[in-house]
Formats: C-alpha cells, sequence, structure tokens
C-alpha cells in the first residue's frame, strides 16, 4: 500500500429522487493498474462512471485523482485533469469523419490543427481505424463506432481511461484484439484503465483487480480468480454458468 | 501503412482545380458587373449579397455550432441604428461608427448567451429566446425619440453623382463594391475560422455537445464565442442597411421576417458550408425576384407570392435535399472534394 492511488473513490453517494443509485462506494485504483468494474444492469455502474467525470456531482464523498478532488468538475475540467472516458451508449460526432471525431480529441493538448491531425492519424492507425478515416462517423458499424469512442478519448492523452462497455457486441476476436490494445496501451505507456464490463472473457483477461457493485453498494472486490469465486457475486451476478 | 495528413474533409472542404477555375470565373463577373449591368440588375446583385453576407454571418452560429437564431435582425437592428445615431446626432462617420455597432451588438449577444448557456436553455428554447430579444429591442426602439421611434430614423441622402466611401455617400455601385469586400471577406474569414481549432469544436459541439465537453471543449466558452462573432458580423449587414437605404424603422428592421429572411439563404444552400449561404442567397432572390416580375408581367399583383415562393422553396429542399442545394451541386458539378481524395 505504498504507491498512492491514481483515482480514490471516497465514501462516494448519489441519489436519484429517493432511489440509492450509488451508495457510500470506496475503492482506490492504482496508477499503471486495470481495474474493471462489473455488476447486474442497473447497478450503478455508469452512474459511478457519471460521477467521475464530472457529468454528475455525488451527492456526499469526494473522488481525488492525482492528488486533488475533482467532484464537481465540470466535465471539460476533468477531461483537462486527465481523465478520458467512453460513452456506453456511443456518441459519435455523427457528420464529421472518423479522423476529424480523433482530432477533435487530439486537439485538446495543441491548438495545432496539422499535428492534431498526425496525432489522430497515429491513433486511428492503433485501433484499425485508419483505413477508414474519411468516411463519416455516421457510415460506422457498432464495433467501430466502440473503437471510435475509444480513439477519440485517447486523443486526449489521458492519464486514466474510463470504458464504459466497450466490448459489448464484439465478436469474441474482435474482443481479444480490442484487449491486446489495451494491454498494449498499459503496458507501453502506463495507460490506467478502470472499466465497466459485461463481457468476462476480456475482464478477466485484463484487470488485476475486480470491484462489484449491485444495488449501488460495492459488494465485493479482489483478484479477479477470488471475485469470481465469491459466492455472493456468484448469487447476484454471475450466476451458475461461471461457477464451472 | 501510414495515411498522409490531408486538409479538413466535410464541411471544412476545399475546392478542387475545376472547382478554383469556376470561382475564378465567378469573381471576375462579379467584380465587372456594375460596369455592364443595368441599375435593376446592379440593386437585385446588391440585395443577393446583402443576404449571403447575413446568411454567412448566421452560418457561424447555427451551421457551425448548432444554435438555432431566429432573432438575428436584432443585430441588424441594432448595428443600423448604432451607426446611424452617431453620424446623424455626433457627426461621426460609419468606419468609426461601425465599432460602436459590433460593440453594441456583441453585448446583446452575450447577455442571450449567458443567459440561455449559463441555465442549459438549448434547442427551441435557445430560439425562443433570440426571438423575445429581438422582438423586447423592436418595442424599445419604437419608443425611443432619440431615435425617431416609430416614425422613422433617416440619413441625410446623399448626392448620387460624387462618391464619399469615407461617410458611405454615394452610388450603388460603390455600395456593390463594398458589400462585395464584406462578402469576401466573411467568406474568407468562417473558411479560416472553420480550420481552426475553434471550428472543430463548434462542429464537436453541434453534432454532440456532451461527447464534446467530455474531449476536453469547455461548450459555454465556445457556444459565447459563436454568438458574439455571428453578431459581431451582422452587424456589419445592419450597418450597411442603414446607409445604403438611409432609413431604419423598428417595425421593419427588427420584424421577424427579416430574421427568416436572413436564415433562408443558408439553409436552402446548406447548412454550415461555406458557400450554401452565397448559392441559397442568389437561387432565392433571383428567383423569387423573377415570379413577382412574371406575375406582374401578365398583369397579376399578388401580395405574398414571395412568401409562398420560400415556403415551396423550403418545403422542396427539406424534402428532396435536407442537406441543402450546395452539398448536392458540387458533387454534380464534380467541384467539391472527393471522398478519400481530399486536398
Amino acid at each position: 500500500m505504498s504507491e498512492a492511488a491514481l483515482l480514490s473513490i471516497r465514501s462516494v453517494s448519489r441519489r436519484f429522487r429517493g432511489l440509492s443509485a450509488v451508495d457510500n462506494v470506496s475503492f482506490d485504483v492504482p496508477p499503471g493498474h486495470i481495474v474493471a468494474l462489473i455488476g447486474p444492469n442497473g447497478a450503478g455502474k455508469t452512474t459511478l462512471f457519471n460521477l467521475v467525470s464530472g457529468a454528475l456531482t455525488p451527492d456526499s464523498g469526494d473522488i481525488v485523482f492525482a492528488g486533488r478532488s475533482i467532484a464537481g468538475f465540470r466535465p471539460d475540467q476533468v477531461c483537462a485533469a486527465g481523465i478520458g472516458r467512453t460513452f456506453q451508449l456511443v456518441k459519435p460526432f455523427a457528420g464529421l469523419s472518423v479522423l476529424d471525431n480523433v482530432l477533435v480529441g487530439a486537439l485538446h493538448h495543441t491548438t495545432r490543427v496539422a499535428s492534431a491531425r498526425q496525432k489522430a492519424l497515429a491513433i486511428l492507425e492503433r485501433l484499425s481505424l485508419a483505413d477508414r478515416c474519411h468516411v463519416p462517423a455516421a457510415a460506422l458499424t457498432l464495433p467501430d463506432r466502440k473503437r471510435l469512442e475509444v480513439a477519440r478519448a485517447l486523443a486526449t492523452e489521458p492519464k486514466l481511461l474510463l470504458l464504459d462497455e466497450v466490448m459489448a457486441g464484439l465478436r469474441p476476436t474482435e474482443t481479444d484484439q480490442m484487449v491486446e490494445v489495451f494491454r498494449r496501451l498499459n503496458r507501453e505507456q502506463g495507460l490506467t484503465i478502470l472499466l465497466i464490463e459485461h463481457v468476462m472473457r476480456a475482464v478477466m483477461a485484463l484487470s488485476r483487480e475486480i470491484h462489484v457493485l449491485n444495488h449501488g453498494e460495492l459488494i465485493a472486490s479482489g483478484a479477479p480468480e477470488d471475485v469470481v469465486r465469491n459466492p455472493h457475486v456468484l448469487e447476484c451476478y454471475l450466476g451458475e454458468e461461471s461457477a464451472v | 501503412m501510414m495515411l498522409p495528413p490531408s486538409a479538413s474533409p466535410g464541411l471544412a472542404s476545399a475546392l478542387n482545380k475545376r472547382g478554383v477555375a469556376l470561382l475564378a470565373v465567378l469573381a471576375l463577373v462579379l467584380v465587372a458587373l456594375p460596369w455592364f449591368a443595368s441599375s435593376y440588375v446592379l440593386s437585385l446583385a446588391i440585395v443577393i449579397l446583402y443576404f449571403a453576407y447575413t446568411g454567412q454571418a448566421w452560418n457561424v452560429m447555427m451551421g457551425f455550432c448548432g444554435q438555432l437564431s431566429l432573432g438575428h435582425s436584432l443585430y441588424v437592428g441594432v448595428g443600423g441604428y448604432a451607426a446611424a445615431a452617431l453620424f446623424v446626432h455626433f457627426g461621426i462617420g460609419p468606419w468609426l461608427g461601425v465599432w460602436a455597432a459590433m460593440g453594441a451588438c456583441m453585448a446583446f449577444g452575450a447577455v442571450i448567451g449567458a443567459l440561455a448557456f449559463r441555465f442549459g436553455i438549448g434547442g427551441v428554447y435557445f430560439a425562443l429566446l433570440t426571438i423575445a430579444f429581438a422582438e423586447f429591442t423592436r418595442i424599445g426602439f419604437d419608443h425611443w425619440e432619440w431615435l425617431g421611434a416609430s416614425g422613422g430614423f433617416f440619413l441625410p441622402v446623399a448626392q448620387r453623382e460624387f462618391n464619399d466611401p469615407f461617410n458611405l455617400r454615394g452610388s450603388g455601385r460603390m455600395f456593390y463594391y463594398l458589400l462585395l469586400a464584406l462578402d469576401v471577406l466573411a467568406f474568407a474569414f468562417c473558411t479560416w475560422l472553420l480550420r481552426t481549432r475553434i471550428g472543430y469544436y463548434w462542429q464537436a459541439i453541434r453534432e454532440d455537445p456532451e461527447a464534446a465537453q467530455a474531449l476536453g471543449v469547455n461548450t459555454f466558452r465556445y457556444k459565447m464565442l459563436a454568438v458574439l462573432i455571428s453578431s459581431a458580423m451582422t452587424s456589419l449587414a445592419g450597418v450597411f442597411f442603414a446607409f445604403y437605404y438611409n432609413n431604419l424603422f423598428p417595425e421593419q428592421i427588427f420584424n421577424m421576417g427579416r430574421s427568416i429572411e436572413i436564415i433562408l439563404g443558408p439553409i436552402i444552400g446548406g447548412l454550415g458550408t461555406l458557400f450554401g449561404p452565397i448559392l441559397g442567397a442568389a437561387m432565392l432572390t433571383v428567383l423569387a425576384d423573377g415570379i413577382t416580375e412574371a406575375l406582374r408581367m401578365v398583369g397579376l399583383e399578388i401580395p405574398g407570392v414571395k412568401q409562398v415562393f420560400y415556403g415551396l422553396c423550403l418545403l422542396a429542399v427539406v424534402i428532396y435535399l435536407p442537406q441543402g442545394i450546395w452539398p448536392a451541386l458540387a458533387k454534380r458539378l464534380g467541384i467539391g472534394p472527393r471522398d478519400g481524395h481530399r486536398q
């Protein structure tokens, strides 16, 4: 426990008209780790992401990133602090080309469009989207749109990347490709990743720790192999199939 | 495989060689026009250039940044009155007055923008707010005796044999060139804007404000910038209007119909495109005037025929060319950049 957490979620709660979407959740994401957040639908995973990324403000608790509180920041301020996010329901700039989509992200660190374009191309290359870079984003298939979400977020050069179900809808081979991309980013650039995911194949392949949410509460945390054997987790989320 | 960097596709599109050649011919015709055109054609050309300019200015807000203003007559009116008042009451020429006009319009824009964007008023409600501001400003000017109130505000009529460009007193030809220069400047400015970070951030906001914000775009700041630039640009049209027509009536200049006339060109020509506002203004003005003239020749004078025509045009474009006429035309003429081969 010597290393300080990059992201520290401290007793964060958020309610919607009396319904507790996130209830007193605390956990840390150490720098350089890949951490997964799993749980059944409606468990509060995306709400937690929205709290971290500034789309929502916590009712109580604190969110500390790289040593300073970011609770109540606007989303663009959270981005400037070094957190990139993807959206579960993808939000491409439909009328812009794939390249321009990523270019917008790359402009975060430079006002020079030409150099931002170079960077965007390099990122598209990395996500195997370069051959589609002049296509309007509206023309992409769903898996490609998910990749575009990742590319755009990466273009802002985040220290921490929040991935909201980017594997959903991908074929197993595509999932493995995506997993490899994140592994390399993590290994080569030290990118820290917090991901929400239902595809256990990806979760098990990527994550060093798993946190499980149910009804807004954290019900389990730990190493992947321990969490998937946790009877409580099996009961409320993973079910019989994973108990093999 | 690393692809070469290319110019921005889509909205900030450049023309290809053929397009540039056509543009050069057009430029030549426009420059030479006053020397062979009749005064009727010249006045028609002035109307076209006027709406091309106001359309370009409005397009910055709606076409680029996605903020719908239905009250742009506000900026025409405030700009026109500001410069005219300085001229008539204090003898301050329009080249100085234009700065006051810009300042006044930007102040109005800042208030509207701050109110709307700070409190998250968007879409239709934002449009209603712009109408409300234009309307209550009209009512205010209707009762402002210092500026002639509802009776109108008049500039001393110029002698047309003698051009005085410093005071914008002169012939139609002078006004034509002035407006042509304004159009060229506005076009160049908008082209440049679309190629900067500002332009990309505007388009991102237009397409999806939430996603833009997640990518670090301060949406409040960039939307404000769009309103300020658009209102400042529109104010110049107001100054021109005042000095060209020499009269200002609140009932006319702040009229909502005027706001609608401003936005028809860019919508029909192609929202968010650089040539759309120009093409739209030219088509609407020529066709509407042509219809009115043709009907007059057969002895029919139907009031409102122009408005009906505008409505039909809008209907046709919305149904058949929802992107506007320019993108389709550029493709047909082979002058737009092709997908995948942009330069």
